[in-house]
């Protein structure tokens, strides 16, 4: 089994050839996405889901908790961002701050409640929590619209002083959500390479001996926890812009293992960029086997049994073995060494 | 006075007394030894004296500071240091960042989010001097969990070494290890005892009586005999003790 710690340890550039690569894709996806076949929207719906994902594997991976109920906080910056246009003022910048500030918020509270727990323990309470906003969402009906959400969230436009860019257009919300995914890219990046990050992985791997070499590990777990939400929060803001509404199922204990899902089988337990393998792997499953057939759900969940029974580390892992072995066909002794996927 | 001193303390897991009254003084510069039969507290005393058990009764003091009762983190920051005989080391992690996470320079950057920590020469530098101390230099890179299982007790050794402590626990640091890796690991620790001191807990009678300079004899939970180890091989209660006749 190789860890996220097996990978990129001396990797301290804020730019890399996987950041250059991911971003020529993020910048073309306008172009190319309909010539295979696929539509503008799917963009907008991929860059959310990434941002969710690779923020709560900071928590998931790098930290080593496992939340189930991490729904809760992509649908409290949704109805925080709705709220914030049918109350406050329309505003983009006001909504997204909003959507961010009120899962940090959720993040705060409940990661202070969880983050003295470990292993199943942990995972139960993120799910009873999860449940607790979720049945929230649900029954106040004066806050939130109820089973029906809110409705009718408008798309600022983006106000940039000297322009203004209407969101309404889908290239341009696109555009917007591939921006925000890119500066939580490189946001995450460097905390991964940063100390910080580097406690939160010999957190995961011992609790008892970085406790011994003098950390408050509870502090770090509390951290990853409300790191993880914020950025679920924006994704929640996007993704009310996205879908003009806000609804109790985003934050149901379905959507939240479906994050789980795309984590585990991108392979976030031991790279960086599983949750974007993930992410893309789910949409694709999604819409071209969706096209094939109405039980894709069932076969996307077949292929989530036999990724954790036979690699569990994932497609990243995947990959990161199959690199290995071409390294030490070619007569690197890299495999007794930690090397950079 | 003592660099660490421990009075009079109690510890009981529910109706099972585990310590009882001890007593202990490790003075600076020395390397003293703890010995004992299997199940007579010596595990327990240390797990209290570093702060993974707090005492029922007793105070424990350090450098003239009352530490009862203080956190494994905060113990570690004032300068306690310790190895576990279930060796607890971060596997996935190369060797050089299981000793850098452990330096004081890094904890003072724990908050930091941007700044890279390999490309930071300060923190490498100051880790392989650590490596270089417990014979480890040249492995930097290699994952811990791949190292041999002696050279693992060096690296958990240097481990408890990058926090700087004033004073190190080392728990059964031979458990497990070949003879060569036990000679090793003595030399080891005989080149430390200049800078640091050391307490152990040690089964292996001969390598704890060739380094130390006192050694306390645990039994039942107590102190049954003090000294230096020329006469405590003379001390009839020590040999029973170490044969289990005492149990």
């Amino acid at each position: 089994m190789i860890s996220l710690s097996d990978i990129s340890p001396r990797s301290g550039a804020w730019i890399t050839p996987q950041i250059v690569v991911f971003t020529v894709m993020l910048l073309t996806a306008p172009f190319w996405l309909s010539a295979v076949g696929l539509y503008q929207y799917l963009g907008i719906e991929v860059a959310i889901w990434m941002i969710y994902a690779l923020g709560f594997n900071l928590l998931f991976g790098y930290a080593g908790l496992h939340s189930f109920g991490h729904g809760a906080y992509i649908g409290v910056g949704a109805y925080a961002f709705g709220l914030f246009q049918h109350h406050v003022a329309v505003s983009l910048w006001g909504g997204l701050l909003a959507a961010i500030v009120a899962a940090g918020i959720a993040g705060l509270l409940v990661g202070a409640l969880v983050s003295h727990r470990r292993g199943v323990y942990f995972a139960l309470l993120t799910i009873a929590w999860g449940q607790v906003f979720w049945f929230s969402a649900i029954k106040l009906h004066g806050i939130t619209g109820g089973e029906d959400g809110l409705l009718n969230i408008p798309r600022p436009p983006l106000d940039l002083g000297f322009a203004r860019i209407d969101l309404n257009d889908n290239e341009a919300l696109y555009y917007f959500a591939a921006g925000a995914l890119l500066l939580t890219v490189i946001l995450l990046w460097r905390i991964a390479h940063a100390p910080f990050g580097r406690i939160l992985q010999a957190v995961r791997q011992s609790e008892t001996r970085a406790a011994f070499v003098g950390y408050e590990v509870w502090h770090f777990k509390w951290a990853a926890f409300v790191a993880s939400a914020l950025l679920a929060g924006l994704a929640g803001g996007l993704f009310a812009m996205a879908q003009q509404s806000a609804y109790p199922d985003i934050m149901s204990l379905h959507q939240s293992g479906l994050i789980v899902m795309m984590v585990l089988i991108g392979g976030g337990l031991v790279s960086f960029w599983g949750p974007v393998l993930g992410v893309i792997l789910y949409f694709v499953a999604r819409d071209v086997l969706g096209i094939m057939t109405e039980t894709w759900l069932l076969w996307y969940g077949l292929m989530f049994v036999v990724m954790v029974m036979f690699r569990p580390e994932g497609i990243a892992g995947a990959l990161h073995l199959v690199r290995k072995r071409f390294s030490s066909r070619d007569g690197a002794a890299s495999s007794a060494r930690v090397e950079p996927i | 006075m003592a660099l660490f001193e421990v009075r009079h303390i109690h510890k009981r897991f529910g109706a099972q007394v585990v310590l009882e009254d001890i007593s202990l003084d490790f003075e600076d510069g020395q390397v003293s030894g703890i010995m004992g039969p299997n199940g007579a507290g010596k595990t327990t005393c240390f797990h209290v004296l570093t702060g993974f058990y707090k005492p029922d009764r007793g105070t424990i003091r350090f450098d003239g500071t009352d530490i009862t009762g203080q956190s494994p983190q905060s113990l570690a920051r004032k300068g306690i240091s310790r190895s576990f005989q279930m060796m607890t080391l971060f596997d996935q992690s190369a060797v050089i960042e299981n000793v850098m996470v452990a330096l004081p320079e890094f904890r003072a950057r724990q908050k930091h989010l941007v700044s890279a920590v390999f490309s930071d020469r300060t923190l490498v530098d100051a880790a392989r001097e650590i490596l270089d101390q417990v014979g480890l230099l040249g492995r930097e890179w290699e994952p811990s969990a791949s190292l041999p299982y002696g050279d693992r007790r060096a690296l958990e050794i240097g481990v408890a070494l990058a926090a700087r402590p004033r004073i190190l626990f080392l728990d059964e640091p031979t458990s497990g290890l070949g003879s060569e890796a036990t000679r090793n690991l003595a030399a080891l620790i005989a080149g430390l005892r200049e800078r640091y001191t050391i307490v152990m807990i040690e089964h292996d009678m001969q390598f704890l009586f060739d380094l130390a300079d006192e050694i306390s004899v645990v039994h039942w939970g107590q102190v049954i005999a003090r000294g230096a180890p020329a006469a405590l091989r003379q001390n009839k209660w020590v040999e029973r003790s170490a044969l289990g006749e005492l149990a």
